[in-house]
């Protein structure tokens, strides 16, 4: 996507002057960024950089300690806003997947939605069993999580948050807890995802990934954005010395 | 210890023994009950984060694991009629002492069961735009409750012991049988010893059934409900 296009697209969620403290450890230092609707932003750098607090201050998993986190125009580190309703609109993936596990496939995907959304029961199951079978998963709604391997349950965690039909989704390492074999299903989820113009904002420490699918790569050094840009710019032509020594390492 | 006067003790006095074992059984039953309705509301408001409730609990729970359950019986025997202004039984007194008691343990039991849920759970929840209720009633508890029951069925096994207590204010259960059959037989050592048995039956069958319970909650990796 080229710097103008990517302009004229709807700001979706805008941090201003973010910073998070843990006690007196500070994890993110006054971060202002943009993420665009139907934007594929990566965040990448080394454990400890702030990035997965990062990610959770998006939607206010973790509380802001000063600054703001606007989404869809509305703040919502702001007093008196109801953070549940508009988190239906920011889906999450977890690393450790936090499936349900004493709910059955299906039902781990139509909670939500029936529940916060009212969603007729069969609706929600209709919905469901489309998604599932969007990710290879149809067979197994009526089994319970304790049955599926890791990467399955990271696809029924991702549709599970697909069907609240967010405006954007936020992945936390979504391929780090996964047996090497299991990534490529994972991350074939996603890509397709992105493909369908999905907003998504993924911290990743897969390189080739990020450098496949990404509009953006965001490199975060000791709780700031150290740099930033295309995966081009990033992984070919990096000025800063802290991106290039850590795309040393990894790549 | 005229212990061959057991069972003569027992064909005369049998039924008073088993309505006071009845009582008991009442008594721990209902405490138990009510303390799982009052310690589950307790355990949310210790885990609320909202200052006030947490240090209304806080302190709740350290006056009453901090004094003696007999001294919480004498005082609500003697001070809640005085309280509410009106004429109490003694049963009733001595069971809102026991609910009162019981809760500050069983929210304990509750608490810890709650948080022994991942909190990946909670987050994952939230993450969906799940109220705080819904993500308690519909995610972390049915999860907790594998962790609470069987904590549950120790504290009704505790509960049916303590209940012997009552017997200083002659409330209806097995330990005030035993003192009546004591007093009418003038022979301390067979009822007690009686008495002694039928508490020692009681517990020892529903540690059997905790212990079934229990394995085969393990069983199933997934929640009962």
């Amino acid at each position: 996507m080229s710097e103008a296009s990517s302009n004229a697209r709807r700001e979706l969620i805008r941090v201003e002057n973010l910073s998070k403290n843990f006690g007196k450890l500070r994890v993110l230092q006054e971060i202002s960024e943009s993420i665009r609707e139907g934007e594929v932003v990566s965040i990448i750098g080394p454990s400890g950089s702030g990035k997965s607090t990062f990610l959770r201050c998006l939607n206010l998993l973790e509380k802001p300690s000063s600054g703001r986190v606007i989404f869809e125009d509305v703040d919502l580190s702001g007093k008196h806003v109801n953070v549940d309703k508009h988190r239906q609109k920011i889906g999450m993936v977890f690393q450790l997947f936090n499936v349900f596990p004493h709910l059955t496939v299906r039902q781990n995907i139509t909670l939500a939605p029936t529940l916060e959304k009212k969603l007729p029961k069969d609706e929600a199951n209709r919905r469901a069993e489309e998604l599932l079978a969007r990710v290879g998963l149809l067979d197994k709604r009526d089994e319970y999580p304790d049955r599926l391997s890791g990467g399955q349950k990271q696809r029924l965690a991702i549709v599970r948050a697909l069907a609240m039909d967010p405006d954007v989704i936020l992945f936390d390492e979504p391929t780090s807890a996964l047996d090497p074999e299991m990534v490529g299903e994972v991350l074939d989820v996603i890509k397709a995802l992105a493909q369908t113009g999905m907003t998504i904002v993924i911290v990743t420490h897969e390189m080739g990934f990020a450098r496949e699918v990404s509009d953006r790569v965001l490199f975060m050094d000791e709780g700031r954005i150290a740099e930033q840009g295309s995966p081009e710019d990033i992984f070919k032509n990096a000025q800063n010395p802290r991106t290039v020594e850590f795309l040393s390492k990894v790549l | 210890m005229q212990l061959e006067k057991i069972p003569a003790i027992l064909e005369r006095y049998g039924m008073v023994f088993l309505e006071g074992l009845g009582g008991t059984l009442w008594f721990s039953l209902i405490s138990v009950a009510f303390a799982v309705f009052f310690g589950t509301i307790l355990a949310v408001m210790r885990l609320s984060r909202v200052k006030l409730f947490e240090g209304f609990v806080d302190v709740y729970l350290w006056i009453i694991r901090g004094t003696p359950i007999l001294l919480q019986l004498y005082f609500f025997w003697l001070g809640l009629p005085r309280l509410l202004h009106m004429e109490l039984s003694n049963e009733t007194c001595i069971v809102a002492a026991l609910i009162i008691n019981a809760s500050a343990y069983v929210c304990e039991v509750i608490r810890a069961g709650i948080q022994a849920v991942d909190s990946g759970q909670t987050e994952a929840a939230k993450s969906l735009g799940m109220s705080d209720f819904n993500a308690m009633t519909r995610i972390i508890l049915p999860q907790a409750i594998k962790n609470i029951l069987p904590a549950l069925g120790n504290e009704f096994i505790v509960m049916v012991k303590q209940t012997s207590l009552a017997s200083v204010f002659f409330v209806h259960e097995l330990m005030t049988a035993q003192k009546t059959v004591q007093s009418a037989t003038f022979q301390p050592m067979p009822s007690l010893i009686i008495a002694g048995l039928i508490y020692l039956a009681v517990t020892t069958v529903l540690t059997f059934c905790l212990r079934f319970f229990e394995r085969r909650l393990h069983k199933s990796e997934r929640s009962i409900v």
